[in-house]
């Protein structure tokens, strides 16, 4: 596909403050133009697409693509069809492997792999510490070379408030950026659930919410001391909401992102000791759900991301007790974050923003924008389509996401990764 | 208003049943009891029918319960601790119950130390699930033959002042109680270690009080739980000593109640800590009827799910 004119829809570009009807041409890979009405010579195919919105490409910074260790589960090429499928053109991927990355060798496979797919883009974030261990922080300076775009210790916390120090600091000689699974894990320890009403009601072992709150704050004060780029992950409560909102105001380099989850369910799913409720922070409080939507609204929280967490029935399929954290996030995104978007909680702009544009700002990397001359990652949403979320539909290999069999409105109908079709159920470019 | 049938076809928790349920379980205890009092101890309503005792805990009391009362109502009964068997060669619990299933039992009695596995279990297999005790979650046939031995005893629930005094966050006693007794109409005072009462603990339906006196005052039926000083290598509480000091039922603390108050353990005591020897053996306690009156609850339960599962085949 040499060069195609896009006519006839919404284009969303929080990056350029642009929010209105017209056409987007884009020529070998590139944006050549875009505007309320953009002409072409006559033998340039056209797409007329009324009623669906020209976004640049979704960006998630939070999934784990379980490649090298348990492909089983995803690979990168699975996680990456996902991704597209979902609307994303970029992802990037926590170290969390096994084994895990932290390494400039697992980096370079990782990538090598995302190249062969050729679906979304990967972009690798690497472990903090060796191993993930918490101890010996990882040479950052060799895993930015490799590609790695941020520091994460991601599934497990930095339990050590030193080592965290540490690698705040170290990272201000690369400018890099920290991502902080924040869990005081002596407080969550035990813990399958939030703590409250519902886990008294099941039986279950609670995790407080301060134990996300407390170790906001420790690296809030950390990222303050040393100056250093922090990013907090899966945000799930209102305290920490605020612990933000204060950092922010005081000018500590901080940012932020929620799931969608987090603002789409509360701790009641848990009912029935369901483990595809089951996810680490937990599902909390409707008083929580509403504060994470605030957050979003007003920009406290940068971002959403998926925390696509992939597991098999093996993980799944058991007592509550002993199944893993995590669901599945890729392939519903779109549309939970749509529905805040339908609910007036957000304009269209904010959710491309914290979808799109803030994620590409935070990581660095390319994207998030429409600007002429820059590449086409671009993603065409229906945002009215309705779509029955099944087994059969999605693409990644695993499906464990509490909203299987539910009906979903709002999808990806293109997503171009440099101008190159990576999801095209309609055959729009196929000519 | 009276029923003649309980609506699931497992008891997996009080919260599952409804004060009729719960009132029918107990009317049907009451008219079984008095086989165990009979010289020839058997009768025949579930003759042909298998229980499998599934247990994924150490149980004495509760295990040899549920045994005696399949085998008073002639039931075959097999049992199996778990621990010892597939589960130590990592075998899935849906894989365990599929194939004790495939061998057709007609109820499995289960007892696991995850809160949610009968649930599970439940989900996979159509032999009738009875909970013997799931974690920290419900130990339903205990707060049955509680509150049957209350009734008993006192005549009634409704209006009745009940204590639960203890380790409420980790028994499975206490939940099941606290929904069984307050469901039925009765106030339900908790206390303990503040470390071992469970946050929000009047979604069971509990009022949660800080001193023992707020909790035994006027009380008609006192019920100390269980203390175990470690739990997953927590320390809870200080000592022993102390909680004996604070929490334990002495007569000294016996007389905040109503005189002839009612004194109960779900068992087994800890002598000295929880209470004293001579409450314990007091006038008033009625902690070996609770054994006896489990046997008859644990019939009821059967005869109740086994009649629903012949009739359900009859009408097929």
């Amino acid at each position: 596909m040499k060069t195609v004119l896009f006519k006839g829809g919404r284009i969303i570009d929080p990056s350029q403050d642009w929010d209105f009807a017209g056409d987007i041409l884009v020529d070998r890979g590139v944006i050549r133009d875009a505007g309320p009405s953009v002409s072409v010579a006559s033998e340039v195919p056209v797409i007329e697409l009324a009623g669906m919105w020209f976004v640049p490409g979704l960006v998630d910074m939070h999934v784990h693509l379980r490649e090298p260790g348990e492909e089983y589960k995803e690979t990168i090429a699975s996680g990456t069809a996902a991704a597209a499928a979902g609307g994303f053109t970029a992802v990037a991927c926590m170290p969390n492997s096994r084994p895990p990355n932290d390494s400039a060798a697992i980096t370079r496979l990782v990538l090598e792999k995302a190249g062969m797919a050729g679906n979304a883009r990967v972009y690798p974030v690497a472990a903090v510490t060796m191993g993930q261990k918490g101890e010996r922080i990882t040479e950052f300076g060799d895993l930015l070379e490799a590609g790695a775009v941020a520091f994460s210790d991601d599934g497990v916390p930095v339990a050590n408030a030193a080592v965290m120090r540490r690698a705040l600091e170290y990272s201000r000689n690369f400018d890099a950026l920290i991502i902080s699974h924040a869990e005081e894990p002596d407080l969550a320890a035990g813990g399958v659930m939030n703590e409250g009403s519902m886990s008294t009601l099941l039986g279950l072992k609670g995790i407080p919410a301060v134990a996300e709150e407390i170790a906001v704050f420790r690296d809030v004060c950390l990222a303050e001391l040393t100056g250093g780029r922090l990013h907090i992950a899966h945000v799930s409560t209102r305290g920490a909401v605020e612990i933000i909102r204060q950092a922010k105001q005081r000018g500590v380099r901080v940012t932020a992102e929620t799931a969608p989850h987090y603002f789409s369910l509360t701790e009641e799913v848990v009912e029935g000791y369901n483990t595809l409720a089951k996810m680490n922070p937990p599902l909390r409080t409707e008083e929580d759900r509403s504060a994470i939507i605030e957050g979003l609204q007003d920009g406290i929280l940068d971002a959403v991301a998926t925390d696509h967490a992939p597991h098999s029935s093996l993980e799944k399929e058991c007592e509550f007790q002993i199944a893993a954290n995590g669901i599945t996030g890729l392939e519903t995104a779109l549309p939970l974050t749509l529905a805040l978007v339908r609910g007036g909680h957000m304009s269209a702009s904010d959710m491309i923003r914290s979808m799109s544009t803030r994620p590409s700002e935070i990581l660095g990397i390319p994207g998030g924008t429409l600007r002429t001359g820059g590449v086409a990652d671009i993603t065409i949403i229906d945002p009215d389509s309705r779509f029955e979320l099944t087994r059969e539909r999605m693409h990644s290999l695993s499906c464990n996401t509490p909203f299987l069999g539910q009906t979903l409105t709002g999808q990806a109908v293109l997503t171009m990764v440099g101008g190159r079709p990576v999801y095209d159920p309609r055959g729009l470019l196929l000519s | 208003m009276g029923i003649n049938c309980i609506k699931s076809r497992n008891i997996l928790g009080i919260g599952n049943l409804s004060p009729e349920e719960i009132s029918f379980i107990l009317d049907t205890a009451e008219s079984l009891k008095d086989i165990l009092d009979r010289p020839i101890k058997k009768v025949p309503p579930l003759r042909g029918k298998t229980v499998v005792h599934l247990f994924f805990e150490p149980s004495t009391r509760t295990r040899l319960s549920f045994e005696l009362a399949a085998k008073r109502l002639s039931a075959d009964t097999v049992s199996i601790s778990a621990a010892a068997s597939s589960v130590v060669k990592g075998e899935s619990l849906i894989d365990t119950a599929r194939n004790v299933e495939a061998m057709r039992p007609d109820v499995i009695v289960m007892r696991h130390s995850y809160s949610g596995a009968p649930h599970l279990l439940a989900r996979h297999v159509n032999a009738a699930i009875i909970n013997a005790g799931d974690g920290t979650n419900e130990h339903p046939s205990q707060a049955l033959l509680d509150v049957f031995t209350v009734r008993e005893h006192l005549g009634k629930i409704k209006g009745l002042k009940i204590a639960i005094i203890g380790d409420i966050l980790h028994s499975r006693v206490a939940h099941s109680d606290i929904m069984a007794f307050s469901r039925m109409g009765a106030e339900v005072f908790v206390t303990g270690p503040a470390t071992m009462l469970p946050p929000q603990a009047e979604v069971l339906g509990a009022r949660v009080v800080m001193t023992i006196e707020e909790a035994l005052e006027e009380a008609d039926v006192i019920i100390a739980l269980r203390i175990q000083k470690e739990r997953q290598g927590e320390s809870l509480i200080p000592s022993e000593r102390e909680y004996a000091r604070l929490f334990g039922i002495s007569r000294d603390t016996v007389r905040l109640a109503r005189p002839g108050a009612l004194i109960m353990h779900p068992g087994p005591i800890n002598r000295g800590i929880e209470m004293t020897p001579e409450i314990a053996d007091g006038p008033y306690s009625v902690i070996l009827d609770q054994v006896t009156n489990g046997v008859a609850i644990r019939m009821a339960l059967l005869s109740l799910l086994l009649a629903d599962t012949s009739r359900k085949s009859a009408e097929q």
